[in-house]
């Protein structure tokens, strides 16, 4: 058993870090753009505000596997060429982007209007308002939320198997049905995504400490 | 079909979550430790990788019985048992400890306490919470097509190997789930409505 582990060690490596790299692409692209969305959907105009709530509503109302299927096939289908791991990406980035952008419209949603008025009340502009009222309060509130949300992408990035895209959950596959070891395998497979995610939900708890202010 | 998978493995996953809440609020040390174990380790693993898990692993030790359509209702029990544990700890927490102590005083034995005090008002509290839970185990449903499960996406996806038209085909398909998970959210919010508690 252990023979058979040593010798797929690298094959499982190979699936961990394209997990980790598309991982780590999704989360940052997600966080980026979901910070955007996020403000546009709390101080945006009308119709950006609209435009951005129908786009968030619908992301979160359909299957993300039927998000993927529909980027991986519809674009090309489309005339778009892409690479798989780029559809990958850009999929996972649309479901997260709509994910980041409600976490921080809910943050910044539950400071007391009181910080806002108060801030204006002392003569701050609006950037000056952001920067230092309400952002520093938000984020202690966005952080738990934000590493639920990195948690789900990391998981959500074990559906790409399905496109052929050989990350740790397809690598795991391929090796389970050449072995006939499934239970083995899987259950590596499943001690590798826990650690991943445990120590994602750790850092943020520490994060959320380090900036929380006594209140 | 997926609105049936969601409910059946709903109603599976509910009772494995009340136990396991039950083990964290009110059971022994080891008790704790093992519900406390299986809560947090299934929450942080893919859904897929446990039905791969249950589909192509139990029926290697002995477990023949599971086709495709019950091995999907057992990992989609098992991933939202995990879920829905949270879900009713945090609700047997958030029963005001007064109302227990007035149960005590009006000579309730501790089951009955349970039964007529705690657990109705578990529910009240939790049913927002359980609505979220039950939307999206209705979209973690299109996972069954990974094990061939005759179910929309896997409906979606014959169509479009037969036809080649992918853009009508997953844009019909996104809509379908779009009405469905509105008229789903419909529906519970009047649920709440009803019955949920005003705080």
């Amino acid at each position: 058993m252990l023979d058979l582990l040593l010798q797929n060690a690298h094959l499982i490596w190979r699936g961990l870090s394209v997990t980790l790299e598309t991982s780590a692409w999704v989360i940052a692209a997600a966080s980026v753009s979901g910070l955007f969305t996020g403000l546009a959907l709390l101080y945006g105009p009308l119709p950006l505000r609209l435009l951005i709530r129908v786009y968030v509503d619908t992301v979160r109302g359909i299957p993300l596997l039927v998000l993927i299927f529909s980027v991986f096939y519809g674009l090309p289908a489309m005339g778009m060429q892409i690479s798989a791991f780029v559809a990958a990406v850009l999929a996972l980035s649309v479901f997260g982007t709509a994910h980041v952008s409600e976490v921080v419209r809910g943050a910044v949603d539950s400071i007391p209007d009181g910080q806002t008025e108060a801030a204006k009340a002392i003569g701050l502009t609006f950037y000056k308002r952001l920067r230092y009222v309400i952002f520093p309060q938000a984020l202690a509130r966005a952080i738990p939320p934000w590493t639920n949300t990195a948690v789900e992408l990391v998981k959500a990035s074990s559906l790409l198997a399905l496109v052929s895209i050989i990350d740790l959950l397809y690598s795991t596959e391929q090796i389970a049905a050449r072995t006939r070891e499934p239970l083995l395998f899987y259950g590596v497979a499943a001690i590798l995504y826990f650690s991943i995610n445990y120590s994602l939900s750790l850092v943020g708890a520490r994060v959320e400490k380090r900036f929380r202010y006594s209140s | 079909m997926g609105l049936g998978l969601a409910l059946l493995s709903l109603a599976i996953g509910c009772v494995i979550g009340i136990l396991a809440a039950f083990a964290r609020v009110y059971g022994g040390r080891p008790i704790k430790a093992v519900a406390t174990a299986y809560t947090e380790f299934v929450r942080n693993i893919p859904l897929l990788l446990i039905i791969y898990f249950v589909f192509y692993g139990l029926g290697l030790i002995g477990l023949h019985l599971l086709n495709n359509i019950w091995s999907f209702v057992l990992a989609l029990a098992i991933y939202s048992g995990a879920y829905l544990s949270e879900v009713f700890r945090a609700g047997m927490m958030s029963v005001p400890e007064g109302l227990i102590e007035a149960g005590k005083a009006i000579g309730l034995t501790p089951r009955k306490t349970m039964q007529f005090v705690t657990l109705p008002m578990t529910f009240r509290i939790v049913l927002p919470s359980l609505s979220n839970t039950f939307i999206s185990l209705f979209k973690d449903t299109s996972l069954a097509a990974a094990i061939s499960v005759p179910e929309l996406t896997y409906g979606a996806m014959v169509i479009n190997t037969n036809t080649w038209r992918i853009l009508e085909v997953y844009t019909t398909v996104a809509i379908m789930y779009l009405i469905t998970c509105y008229v789903l959210a419909g529906l519970l919010r009047l649920l709440e409505k009803k019955y949920a508690m005003v705080r």
